[in-house]
């Protein structure tokens, strides 16, 4: 029997990096594809691009079982609280890429009907930019999003993920008390929120 | 052509009229537009492509400067199809604010959706619709967006923050 080191067969690290490795190349990606960037994703997913080199292979569409959302297009303020629930839903820890500058920003379409960047309703982690973005930039706006993971200590997102769910609950409670639908509570928030200078209301 | 035959049956119906390569288009008067539906339906105008409608301002029908403001605020619009010889004809209905519109939903299957939609956007009411409710915007959404007084922005503040382009019916034009 050959001799055994110690130093062979044991590494000392911390529990965070070990853990945010394995976090980070194994995403679980679920598409919320709206619309022309829908489209770019397809063809990121596809061979040529081939997406799962990053480790983000399984792609789920029940959010029960997916880690990253990926807003791909134009959210309107009436699909804002769908999104609020889909990422209420999802497991945790989880992360959202806003993939296009109308998930960003609202990008061109500055009317009453879309919401101004999904930041607004949801924490965001990376802002892709394009209108739609190729390929490439997605995939380089993931490899961002894994940089920032493996920076992240252990307990870093609960704060991030209870505020959410305070305003989650708030949104529920406004609900009941003023007997209005999902669609207007959530308006009313973010005009609420914009009004008093802030931009988001989460 | 279809405009001449309806002349010849109901004389007066047509307010205005308007035909050039196939894009026959009539004004008629609201009490006399379901007798105009009902003789082109039996000519063969059997398929209804689409209702919209055109806002012609807040300021339409309170009189002002003669053929400057239009007599109604609201024009409805309807675009049918022959089935048989394959002529088209759109047709043009004055509302005036406040007013509402015979439906068609009885005449016709597609003007359900259609008719909701008119409503939803611009809030004119349809008489008979069997479920007038809002189709595009959520029920208790304030306003009819497409309406020339609603504000661009629908009052969103994040719309308006470092951009000129919010309505303003003074300055009609963006960036002013």
């Amino acid at each position: 029997m050959a001799d055994l080191r110690l130093d062979d067969s044991v590494m000392t690290t911390r529990l965070d990096s070990v853990v945010n490795w394995a976090r980070k190349n194994s995403l679980w990606p679920l598409p919320f594809g709206t619309a022309c960037c829908a489209i770019e994703f397809m063809s990121m997913m596809a061979s040529r691009y081939d997406f799962s080199r990053f480790g983000a292979e399984a792609l789920r569409f029940s959010p029960r079982q997916s880690d990253m959302l990926l807003v791909l297009g134009t959210v309107t303020n009436k699909q804002a609280p769908v999104l609020r629930q889909i990422y209420a839903q999802m497991a945790e820890p989880k992360w959202v890429v806003a993939v296009g500058v109308c998930a960003s920003s609202g990008g061109m379409y500055r009317t009453y009907a879309t919401l101004q960047g999904i930041d607004r309703v949801v924490p965001v982690d990376v802002y892709v930019p394009g209108c739609p973005p190729r390929p490439e930039t997605m995939i380089y706006g993931v490899m961002e999003l894994q940089k920032k993971i493996s920076r992240e200590s252990l307990s870093m997102r609960k704060e991030h993920i209870e505020r959410f769910y305070a305003s989650l609950a708030r949104q529920e409670e406004l609900q009941k008390a003023r007997g209005l639908s999902s669609y207007q509570v959530v308006r009313e928030m973010v005009l609420e929120a914009g009004a008093q200078g802030e931009q988001q209301i989460w | 052509m279809v405009i001449e035959r309806i002349e010849a049956k109901l004389p007066g119906a047509i307010l205005d009229r308007h035909a050039f390569r196939g894009d026959a288009t009539i004004t008629v008067s609201g009490p006399r537009f379901l007798e105009v539906v009902d003789f082109i339906f039996a000519e063969g105008f059997q398929l209804l492509l689409d209702v919209t409608a055109v806002d012609q301002g807040p300021a339409a029908g309170s009189g002002g400067a003669c053929g400057e403001t239009p007599e109604y605020r609201f024009e409805v619009v309807y675009h049918l199809l022959n089935l048989v010889n394959q002529e088209r004809l759109r047709i043009k209905v004055p509302v005036a604010d406040g007013a509402s519109q015979p439906s068609l939903t009885g005449r016709f299957k597609s003007a359900d959706w259609a008719e909701r939609e008119v409503y939803d956007l611009f809030g004119i009411p349809f008489e008979g619709h069997p479920n007038l409710t809002r189709l595009l915007m959520w029920e208790d959404f304030p306003g009819h967006p497409l309406r020339k007084d609603f504000p661009l922005d629908g009052g969103d503040v994040f719309c308006s923050q470092d951009i000129g382009a919010s309505f303003d019916p003074e300055a009609r034009s963006l960036n002013a």
